[in-house]
């Protein structure tokens, strides 16, 4: 095996950087905007981006019924956020718990949640979501819910196996020869061991599951009308591909960049926090 | 080897039992399935004519055992909305969401091919860069709006290929590109991860310090070995792709079921959405048992194990 060797690269910090500053506009969003989201002007609807003949009163232009295009990109950025965070936060929370129960004590608990994560993979999370979302309220915190259910499995499987490998370490074998109870066996000895594979999956699965709103949004499902989205943006602007682009394009690419963000901070993490693997 | 696919089908019959339980847990996440499928002026009277009639008033596992025989003989009930039965409406749309999947898989493969393979021998290459690149845009662009710019630009714009519908094979490329990119940009990424790790083996060196060629080494040692994980990942793929081609057949108007699961949620045509994620689960318990087979069959430790 080669010695571990750290390359520098400029790819993780970038998205990092790119990151906070998306956390920074929709945090000030009522600051940055130039006009409220939703409000609609029907005498000036399509208006081009300013530097298409556009006015500078709205910069990216306008929608359909007259909406100020930045802002509600600015806007949308806090739904994505809002759900991509505490859906990982969830669902790691869910599956980080349950993968340690049952790598740790294996066993009856372990054979259950097993099957019910192989249930779970059985059914695309997209379409579980979707199957869900049309059966509960629209909202913001019943879309959380239902993204948490449907996306817990994503740690549950790493954690599972990661614990596993960790229960038959030395160290662990030595502690519970010492008299160490579960609890401090889990937290102190374990726990360690499975942040890093948690943080990896955590990137991972953010990145998917901002898609996944977004997707549900496109769809017109999940959050409610009245909160501007980059997904129901871009289905606005749907019937004006050609005559007013820039209604989709630039929603479309704050989602893509965002993803790509976190792709990128999560790549380099995953290389960090394995030393052994270089690539 | 018999043992082992007989344990590999009894493991699927019993995720598919599973998936039995969740897809009737469907109607009861709401709390009040008449709640779900009465509108809200329903009179009282007629609510508590309809739970019984539906049997909602029943002990849960009565309910279940009453889903669970209709369902094994294919009986999922009537849609809400189209007012036939429900299995069938999903299975006749199966075979064009079929076509679609297994063209995107096609274009992804074929493409992740050779894009992983000339990244990983022009490592931190300009060609290497925009490879990268290329993964990294694939792997972030929603489908939806991948869709979207696909129809402004060769649709509209060029004119190449129709907007929606599905008539002939230029329909199909479209929605096969949007569905096909994301496992496309995981497919060649992995390639080019597996490919670049396998090179700096030993045996490796060793192949290349017998004088074999670099397109030698390629194809005879370090593809056979990267390939492991990417057939792996294929299995894990069409999940992904299923859920791609919802989102593809209704931006591309495409008749598939994913198309009729889309306006089955907006109808909260329950039978509809349960027939849906029926059938899609037992695909993915076939494609899985059929990876599994061809993995104990290409590595004897697994059938052992």
């Amino acid at each position: 095996m080669m010695p571990p060797q750290r390359r520098r690269s400029l790819a993780g910090p970038l998205g990092l950087a790119v990151l906070t500053l998306i956390a920074l506009t929709a945090a000030l969003a009522p600051l940055l905007s130039p006009h409220d989201p939703m409000e609609q002007d029907i005498t000036r609807r399509l208006l081009p981006p300013v530097w298409l003949g556009g006015v500078p009163e709205y910069p990216l232009g306008t929608d359909g019924v007259g909406r100020d295009v930045l802002s509600r990109l600015i806007y949308g950025s806090r739904v994505s956020l809002l759900v991509g965070l505490s859906t990982t936060a969830l669902a790691g929370l869910m599956g980080v718990s349950l993968g340690l129960a049952a790598g740790y004590f294996g066993g009856g608990v372990d054979a259950l949640l097993s099957r019910l994560s192989d249930v779970q993979q059985a059914v695309p999370f997209l379409v579980l979501a979707l199957a869900v979302v049309a059966l509960v309220k629209p909202g913001l915190l019943n879309l959380i819910a239902v993204l948490t259910v449907t996306t817990w499995v994503n740690y549950f499987r790493v954690i599972r196996g990661a614990v596993l490998a960790a229960r038959e370490e030395e160290y662990v074998w030595a502690a519970r020869a010492l008299g160490c109870g579960d609890a401090r066996l889990i937290l102190r000895h374990i726990l360690p061991n499975v942040a890093g594979p948690a943080v990896v999956v955590a990137t991972l699965l953010m990145a998917n599951v901002i898609i996944f709103e977004a997707s549900l949004s496109f769809l017109g499902l999940g959050v409610p009308r009245s909160l501007p989205t980059w997904g129901r943006s871009v289905a606005d602007g749907r019937d004006y591909l050609v005559s007013a682009w820039w209604i989709a394009l630039f929603p479309g690419l704050a989602i893509m960049t965002t993803v790509a963000a976190i792709n990128l901070l999560g790549d380099w993490l995953r290389d960090r926090l394995n030393p052994w693997r270089r690539r | 080897m018999g043992r082992y696919i007989l344990r590999r089908l009894m493991h699927g019959l019993v995720v598919l039992a599973g998936v039995s339980v969740l897809v009737f847990a469907l109607l009861h996440v709401s709390g009040d399935p008449v709640a779900v499928l009465l509108p809200l002026d329903t009179p009282p009277e007629e609510v508590a004519r309809f739970r019984h009639q539906m049997g909602f008033d029943r002990p849960l596992p009565v309910q279940y055992l009453f889903f669970i025989s209709r369902a094994v003989r294919g009986d999922f009930g009537y849609s809400y909305h189209y007012r036939t039965a429900a299995l069938p409406l999903v299975l006749n749309r199966l075979p064009a969401t079929l076509r679609l999947t297994g063209a995107a898989l096609a274009f992804s493969v074929l493409v992740a091919l050779p894009a992983g393979l000339a990244a990983a021998l022009h490592e931190r290459t300009p060609l290497d860069l925009s490879i990268r690149l290329a993964v990294l845009i694939g792997q972030s662009a929603p489908g939806f709006w991948l869709a979207l710019l696909l129809i402004a630009v060769f649709a509209v714009r060029l004119g190449w290929f129709p907007v929606s519908g599905a008539r002939g094979w230029r329909s199909l490329v479209l929605p096969a590109v949007t569905v096909g990119s994301f496992s496309l940009a995981a497919l060649a990424r992995l390639l080019r991860a597996g490919l670049l790790d396998v090179l700096a083996q030993e045996y490796i060196r060793t192949a290349r310090s017998k004088g074999l060629s670099p397109r030698q080494v390629m194809i005879h040692h370090a593809l056979k070995n990267a390939a492991i994980p990417v057939v792996t990942m294929l299995g894990l793929q069409v999940g992904f792709l299923l859920g791609g081609a919802v989102i593809a057949e209704e931006v591309f108007a495409y008749p598939g079921m994913g198309r009729l699961l889309v306006s089955a949620v907006g109808h909260r045509d329950l039978p509809v959405i349960q027939a849906f994620v029926t059938v899609t689960a037992t695909l993915i318990v076939l494609v899985n048992l059929a990876v599994d087979v061809a993995y104990g069959w290409l590595d004897p430790r697994i059938r052992q194990g």
